[in-house]
């Protein structure tokens, strides 16, 4: 563990005290009468007007950190040790009183989720407004303008119109804006910003983060940042604060700690990070991979050929195994009176995927990347356009060939929280494409799970285990395992792995690309996340608004991007300017 | 919102018929002949039989019979039952009474239900909590009769506080105990639903940024929390008047309450087709409506709920 070390040359201008110093700071939660030590003797300082980055993956105990800092640990949370000092105070014990008087005025918080932390049922205006009376800083009518005056602040247009909206008529990234006017609204020296961004797109999330750098430099606020992105959290802030199970493993200036890591963690923290420098993971020769999918295909069709699907001979394996064709997908929504509206979330988006290779879709929310793979897993009717399977239109197959073409393509979802079902067992999840397919006897079908949880990595003895006792990492090489057990010849992965800490994503993304090799899978890859696509993807197709936007392979897009629209998301890529460590 | 309002009463239209057929048929297939049993041991001349049957249209087949009734409630004429008075006479004296039975019956089991309900889950798990969430499943647990009769005992015998029963045309406070006995179990569960609901809503995020904010806990338990947790109380209350207006049987039978319950009851066991039928049909009318201003009420506890 190293002490924090704060040089005078960090430290910015007009502060020599700390305004907030954490020293050996225990918390500890209470769940079934065993406590959890979830923070471990931390320290840490924060000068007026800098920032502060606190870096770790989830069960870091960062949050836990901050929100014992503002007096907001969980009922089961408790500060069992340590000082936390604001302004030469000690407040780790203060009470609710004390606490209140604190919050808002004096120490701001940024939460998470901006889905989740504005109230659903009052205005975005009166929950500004109720931050400025409850500090006493403005009433009534003036409380009316000023939260209006906060909101452009906050860079959100039309404001006068917006204060009088609700939540959900904002987008992720307005609602941040509003979020951030309420933690700033009455002024507070210190800023805690929980993983301000990490719900939202990458370019909003620039702006964002863009928009608040300046507002806290204008008002000299000294900021706390949360954030599980070590790329965001150096282009952001001075000072870095590495933890990793309750503990600070490393801490200093942002720079240096990127250059130079001494501690093992930051080490495999910094190579893991996503960054652009990053490339194709590379197993065997990509040539040898393609090969290998074609005979995979061949195989399939010999298998096929004695069964249902006998129009396809073995020798049509086409090289583009999915070819999407002027695809479009409409939308009804319900609008007032009779008539609805039409949203058109694909508009004529035309791709083909090679055989044997990683073809990313990449877009924001609302690009409609999803929507395209849910139709190429024939999961939702097309509206006009079509899919092609092996030169075979989907929306001709009847009953029986989509249930054999199912079994050509199989799926990995985003949540692997919510795709596994949480009352079945590893074993039966896995088993029950198998028993729904008629593949082999209980005997066999035993053997094939244990056969594909270890080529997933994981232990025999997780068979009997169920979803809730694993780890997000864990259920996402069960979904794989799943996917696989039918040996298919596609999968479609829709943000496979954005729900994951970065060293496990990583983990994830290796074993994917060892697993195309070995059993030569092609990848339809759906993700917001580019550095992910770097890492994977030998083609990639860039969508914004349903609309296609450019598609190339990998390298010309990373290098030559021809769209602006490309060109910016890759500029928004966190810490892409940073040159990172060896 | 015109709109939304609009559709859900056309949505009535096919309810109401379907309620009325399928009653209208349950009551005709009901066995036994009601003109005989008009007559119980006395023998029945054949010619007043045969006058009675015309009168009453109990000669056509189902279908017309069915058809004429539709079209005498069109017309305001409900019919009439067998001792001759208009079934609309009946109805509109009973009605008034369970009304403002179920409404006492609602106010009580809302005021009192949320209130506790709150309080409880502000502590969850603490002694204020188990004492109440204990006495509610003592009252889920007692039958209606058993707390009916028990309370009319206390109250109305032993103490002599209120009237043991009701009779003709009761005031308000006659009809606060029985009232108070017919919201009991539902109170029980308001209490049970708002407790949950508020516990859940006190973890919820928004809460703790309104906590962040610098609010004091009053203001965030109240304007934070009570709030959102109203929405599945509301649909609850809602559904449950139509029970309590249908459902009061038991209770105004115990005090003597001449409302529908009680008409309800008495036409059953006569045979009176009309007034059973008029009596159901007015309560699925009243439940729809009451479901209609429930999502009404949604939308305003509720912004994001728009009904176009």
């Amino acid at each position: 563990m190293t002490e924090p070390t704060s040089t005078p040359a960090e430290r910015p201008v007009g502060g020599d005290a700390p305004l907030l110093q954490v020293r050996d700071l225990h918390v500890d939660f209470s769940s079934g009468g065993k406590p959890v030590h979830a923070v471990r003797g931390v320290n840490f300082s924060v000068y007026p007007g800098q920032t502060v980055a606190v870096v770790g993956e989830s069960g870091s105990g960062k949050s836990t950190s901050a929100q014992a800092v503002i007096g907001l640990l969980p009922g089961n949370g408790k500060v069992v040790g340590g000082q936390v000092l604001f302004d030469g105070q000690d407040i780790a014990h203060a009470s609710k009183k004390e606490f209140v008087a604190l919050r808002g005025r004096h120490i701001g918080l940024v939460p998470q989720d901006p889905m989740s932390n504005l109230n659903p049922v009052w205005s975005i205006g009166f929950q500004i407004r109720e931050a400025l009376e409850a500090n006493g800083l403005a009433k009534g009518a003036a409380a009316k303008e000023r939260a209006v005056e906060l909101l452009e602040e906050a860079g959100l247009g039309d404001a006068a119109r917006r204060a009088k909206q609700y939540p959900h008529e904002f987008s992720g990234g307005m609602r941040q804006r509003a979020l951030i006017a309420i933690g700033l609204s009455s002024r507070p020296r210190l800023l805690i910003a929980d993983e301000p961004t990490s719900a939202l797109d990458v370019t909003v999330q620039r702006q964002i983060l863009d928009h608040l750098d300046t507002l806290t430099a204008e008002m000299g606020t000294a900021v706390l940042l949360i954030t599980h992105d070590l790329g965001l959290a150096a282009e952001r802030a001075e000072h870095l604060v590495v933890m990793y199970k309750g503990q600070v493993v490393e801490s200093g200036p942002a720079l240096e700690i990127l250059q130079r890591p001494q501690h093992p963690y930051t080490q495999r923290l910094v190579s893991a990070a996503p960054s652009l420098a990053s490339r194709r993971l590379e197993s065997v020769h990509r040539a040898e991979v393609v090969e290998h999918a074609r005979e995979h295909a061949v195989e399939a069709h010999e298998r096929v050929a004695g069964g249902t699907h006998a129009a396809v001979g073995a020798d049509t394996a086409t090289p583009n195994v999915i070819e999407v064709r002027n695809l479009v997908k409409e939308f009804h929504l319900r609008g007032s009176g009779l008539r609805g509206e039409t949203l058109r979330a694909v508009d004529d988006v035309s791709f083909s995927v090679r055989r044997g290779t990683t073809t990313a879709v990449v877009g924001e929310s609302g690009s409609g990347k999803s929507t395209v793979a849910q139709m190429v897993l024939s999961l939702l009717p097309v509206t006009s356009g079509s899919v092609l399977f092996d030169g075979v239109d989907l929306t001709e197959l009847d009953r029986k060939q989509l249930f054999e073409f199912r079994r050509r393509v199989q799926p990995i979802f985003q949540n692997p929280y919510g795709s596994l079902d949480p009352s079945w067992s590893i074993f039966r999840t896995v088993e029950e494409p198998l028993r729904v397919h008629g593949v082999g006897d209980a005997k066999s079908r035993e053997a094939r799970v244990r056969d594909l949880l270890e080529k997933v990595s994981l232990p025999a003895s997780s068979l009997r285990r169920f979803p809730n006792e694993l780890s997000g990492g864990q259920r996402q090489r069960v979904a794989i395992a799943r996917a696989l057990a039918l040996n298919p010849e596609v999968v479609v992965c829709d943000e496979a792995v954005s729900a994951l800490d970065v060293l496990v994503q990583g983990q994830i993304l290796t074993l994917l690309n060892d697993l195309q090799a070995e059993l030569g899978l092609t990848y339809l890859f759906i993700t917001h996340d580019l550095a992910v696509v770097r890492q994977i993807a030998d083609d990639v197709v860039v969508m914004e608004k349903g609309r296609l936007v450019e598609s190339a392979t990998t390298d010309e897009v990373f290098e030559s991007p021809k769209q602006a629209y490309t060109k910016a998301l890759l500029e928004a890529i966190p810490g892409g300017s940073i040159r990172l460590g060896a | 919102m015109g709109w939304y309002i609009g559709r859900r009463l056309l949505q009535m239209v096919p309810v109401f018929f379907g309620a009325t057929l399928l009653i209208y048929a349950l009551v005709f297939l009901l066995p036994g002949d009601p003109i005989l049993a008009l007559f119980g041991e006395r023998p029945a001349s054949p010619a007043a039989v045969a006058e009675l049957r015309e009168r009453y249209n109990l000669d056509e087949p189902f279908i017309v019979q069915y058809l004429l009734f539709i079209k005498g409630i069109f017309t305001l004429d409900f019919g009439e039952s067998f001792s001759g008075r208009p079934v609309i006479e009946q109805l509109a004296e009973a009605f008034p009474v369970t009304i403002k039975l179920a409404l006492i019956a609602l106010a009580i089991e809302a005021v009192f239900g949320i209130a506790f309900g709150f309080l409880a889950g502000l502590r969850r798990g603490g002694l204020f909590d188990s004492t109440v969430l204990f006495l509610s499943l003592v009252v889920i647990g007692i039958p209606v009769f058993v707390l009916g009769f028990t309370a009319q005992y206390l109250f109305g015998v032993k103490w002599g506080v209120v009237d043991p029963t009701v009779g003709g045309d009761p005031t308000f406070a006659e009809l606060l105990l029985p009232g108070a006995v017919l919201g009991a179990l539902s109170f029980a569960y308001v209490l049970r639903l708002t407790r949950n609901s508020v516990a859940e809503a006190l973890s919820a995020d928004h809460v703790r940024t309104a906590t962040a904010k610098g609010l004091g806990r009053p203001r965030v338990v109240t304007v934070h929390v009570l709030r959102n947790s109203l929405i599945p109380v509301v649909t609850f209350l809602g559904a449950d008047l139509g029970a309590l207006m249908g459902g009061a049987l038991v209770t105004e039978g115990i005090f003597n309450v001449p409302g529908v319950g009680r008409l309800l009851y008495q036409a059953v066991i006569r045979s009176e087709g009309p007034t059973v039928v008029s009596v159901v049909t007015v309560l699925v009318l009243v439940y729809l409506l009451a479901n209609l201003v429930v999502d009404l009420l949604y939308a305003v506890l509720d912004p994001r709920i728009r009904y176009v």
